[in-house]
């Protein structure tokens, strides 16, 4: 099987990149392939890396407390580019409020802080063996 | 000497024995920057030369002044600022009459970035992580009934910092206040933002001549102004260890320095307003050798690599923040405890400013119930503890001192390895300290999830259901109230006088002129922060990150 692809994005203009690049380092050391846009992305240019870089799932990063204007945004690009089986997860400083939005527009998980490595890990790969199912 | 080692040779023989029966809780005990630790620590750990070192003298490692807060207790200083330049001005007056005795403004980051509230990339992020300017107009706002004469205000501002500051000085021009009577920080520190904060704009070679431009404005007309505020903190949020904490804010310290000397300006004449920005972690001890050590190294640099003779300009005075990365949304009150003792670590350390952090700020900015008791805890500090009460009280431990001689050979060493690949610009351009921080980042994550780290409330001591605080929301319509006040001031200002200023700044930028003076002007005619910075980024390019993982 090929190895799981995994674009790592940091959309908006937070420059909070330590979460971002520690999983990315993780999945990397989990055998997958990561891919980092670095910051200051806007949705546009993070569906179009994710479609160019044809990746298995977005990871998107953000403390700003932009999340809620940004990751749906992110999202309804995919489907609109016909890229709608791309996953999206997220994580950053997301009060818990604001997570049955987040996941009622697309977004499968929500990582706030204090998530462990594995716990990352483990859902990418359950979510893998879902759509092989 | 012969007598004390032999003592201490029989005593580790016993302690063997005692260790072959009951087994340590770990197999190594080490700090944050790997400093391995010894079971005890005496007489014979503590560098000699230190014998009788007093505050107030050079090297300073005790402290910068010989009375420290027996005179004056540092300044209490809240980094506030949120939605529109109303709300965040009633926060401050708020802040104020609690007995906060100086400002910090937090910026949202559109503003961090010189970009105005109506850029397309502006969009979700206006208000959000501090106060949204524009313009004048905002900032008179933002300091309606604070006599600027009677406050400090520190600007966590760095790319567009000249024009924030120019902005706070034509707040003081309306005010009727001298500029020689402000007295405040800009943090202005740009090299850090490549490798750790990421507000930044302009490549470093323009970025750094701005810098300079504005040492070389304020040494003559804002005198008692900390042009610079040269932070590790960002560097340790992102991972750093406390070793690299000091070794990389110091070698952006000396690029700094190297280049307004190159510029030509007289290193006394704006060495004493530079001030520094460190990070208060949670290893007590090593955080208060961290601070001892970087004021000797400061001012050694200064006087032996720099040939610095005025007094103040060997001074290494620092503000410190808490470690935000150490706050859990879990069990978000044990944070309390947590900011408690890491800001004893400041005190104890001898800072000049600190700021608490609030226990809710793993989930949202701070409510004001939680800003609250995060400056009471730095009250409680000052007034109950008697932490206060006599100069540097660590000083002469065995442990302390073996452990800042320790933190200072090894950040001399960092600094030396900096100096040969050419500075701290190359450094940065090649990845070099991005890659040490991410390093270090990565390993301690690591190690909480093997629980070589236990972080209590989540990885260890856990509880299943969590009560959720009350949390600060900004109103999202902050955005858009912000967007129609920039079209209104837009429509009424002086279009002409706005242009013209506009292409003077440009001129200076081409010309290599000092920017300050048309800066101010284009602001004083309201000319927008996203103008300002427009005409900046169309002569100077923008700076283009290389982000390795």
């Amino acid at each position: 099987m090929a190895p799981i692809r995994v674009l790592m994005a940091k959309p908006g203009l937070d420059g909070h990149d330590r979460g971002a690049k520690v999983v990315s380092r993780a999945l990397r050391d989990a055998g997958m392939e990561v891919i980092y846009t670095g910051l200051r992305q806007s949705p546009d240019q993070i569906v179009q890396a994710a479609i160019q870089e044809d990746v298995d799932f977005v990871g998107l990063s953000c403390l700003s407390g932009a999340h809620n204007s940004l990751f749906p945004k992110v999202v309804e690009l995919l489907k609109e580019r016909g890229a709608g089986e791309i996953a999206v997860f997220g994580g950053g400083v997301i009060p818990e409020a604001d997570i049955p939005g987040l996941r009622a527009a697309g977004i499968e998980a929500v990582f706030t802080p204090g998530t462990s490595l594995e716990e990352i890990v483990s859902f990418i790969r359950e979510r893998v063996k879902k759509d092989h199912a | 000497m012969q007598d004390k080692q032999e003592r201490l040779a029989l005593w580790q023989k016993g302690l063997d024995k005692a260790k072959a029966r009951f087994p340590e809780r770990k197999d190594k005990f080490e700090t944050s920057s790997e400093i391995p630790l010894q079971t005890v620590y005496t007489a014979l750990d503590r560098p000699e030369a230190d014998d009788f070192a007093l505050p107030g003298e050079f090297p300073f490692t005790r402290g910068v002044q010989r009375n420290m807060y027996r005179g004056r207790l540092w300044t209490m200083r809240q980094y506030a600022g949120f939605a529109s330049a109303q709300e965040s001005n009633e926060r401050y007056k708020y802040l104020l009459s609690q007995g906060q005795t100086g400002l910090s403004v937090a910026f949202d980051l559109p503003t961090q970035i010189g970009l105005d509230s109506d850029h397309p990339l502006s969009e979700g992020e206006v208000g959000k992580v501090g106060v949204a300017i524009d313009s004048l107009a905002d900032m008179e706002i933002l300091f309606s009934d604070i006599p600027l004469d009677k406050v400090s205000t520190s600007m966590t501002i760095n790319a567009p910092a000249i024009v924030l500051l120019a902005m706070y000085l034509a707040v003081a021009e309306k005010q009727g206040v001298d500029w020689a009577k402000l007295k405040g920080t800009i943090q202005n520190d740009i090299l850090k933002e490549y490798v750790a904060r990421g507000t930044y704009i302009f490549p470093p070679e323009p970025s750094l001549k701005i810098i300079t431009d504005i040492f070389a404005f304020c040494a003559e007309k804002v005198p008692n102004w900390n042009t610079i505020s040269i932070s590790g903190y960002h560097i340790r949020e992102a991972g750093a260890t406390a070793v690299q904490e000091v070794a990389f804010t110091l070698a952006d310290a000396i690029c700094y320095v190297e280049t307004a000397v190159a510029a030509g300006l007289q290193v006394d004449d704006f060495a004493p307003r530079l001030s520094f920005f460190f990070n208060a972690h949670s290893n007590l001890f090593e955080e208060v050798a961290k601070f001892r050590a970087a004021r000797k190294l400061w001012a050694e640099i200064m006087s032996k690599r720099f040939g610095a003779k005025a007094p103040k300009s060997l001074l290494l005075r620092f503000h410190t923040q808490t470690a935000g990365s150490t706050l859990t949304a879990q069990q978000p009150d044990n944070n309390v405890v947590r900011v408690a003792l890491q800001a004893l670590s400041a005190v104890l350390g001898g800072t000049q400013s600190l700021h608490t952090n609030s226990r809710d700020e793993a989930m949202a900015l701070p409510s004001e119930d939680s800003v609250r008791i995060a400056l009471r805890t730095q009250q409680i500090i000052a007034h109950e503890t008697g932490a206060a009460d006599v100069v540097d009280p660590l000083g002469g431990s065995y442990y302390i001192e073996n452990l800042t001689a320790q933190i200072e050979d090894r950040v001399k060493e960092m600094l030396a390895k900096i100096d040969e690949l050419g500075g701290a610009v190359a450094a940065i351009n090649s990845g070099f300290i991005q890659r040490q921080i991410q390093d270090s980042a990565y390993k301690y994550q690591l190690d909480v999830e093997t629980k070589d780290q236990i972080i209590v409330g989540v990885n260890q001591f856990t509880v299943e259901d969590e009560s959720q605080p009350e949390l600060l929301r900004v109103d999202p319509a902050v955005g858009i109230e912000q967007q129609q006040r920039l079209t209104e001031l837009k429509g009424q200002r002086n279009a002409q006088a706005v242009e013209q200023t506009l292409a003077t700044v440009r001129q200076a930028a081409e010309k290599g002129d000092n920017l300050f003076p048309p800066v101010l002007d284009a602001v004083r005619a309201y000319a927008s922060l996203g103008e300002i910075c427009g005409v900046l980024r169309e002569v100077y390019g923008e700076y283009q990150a290389k982000d390795l993982v």
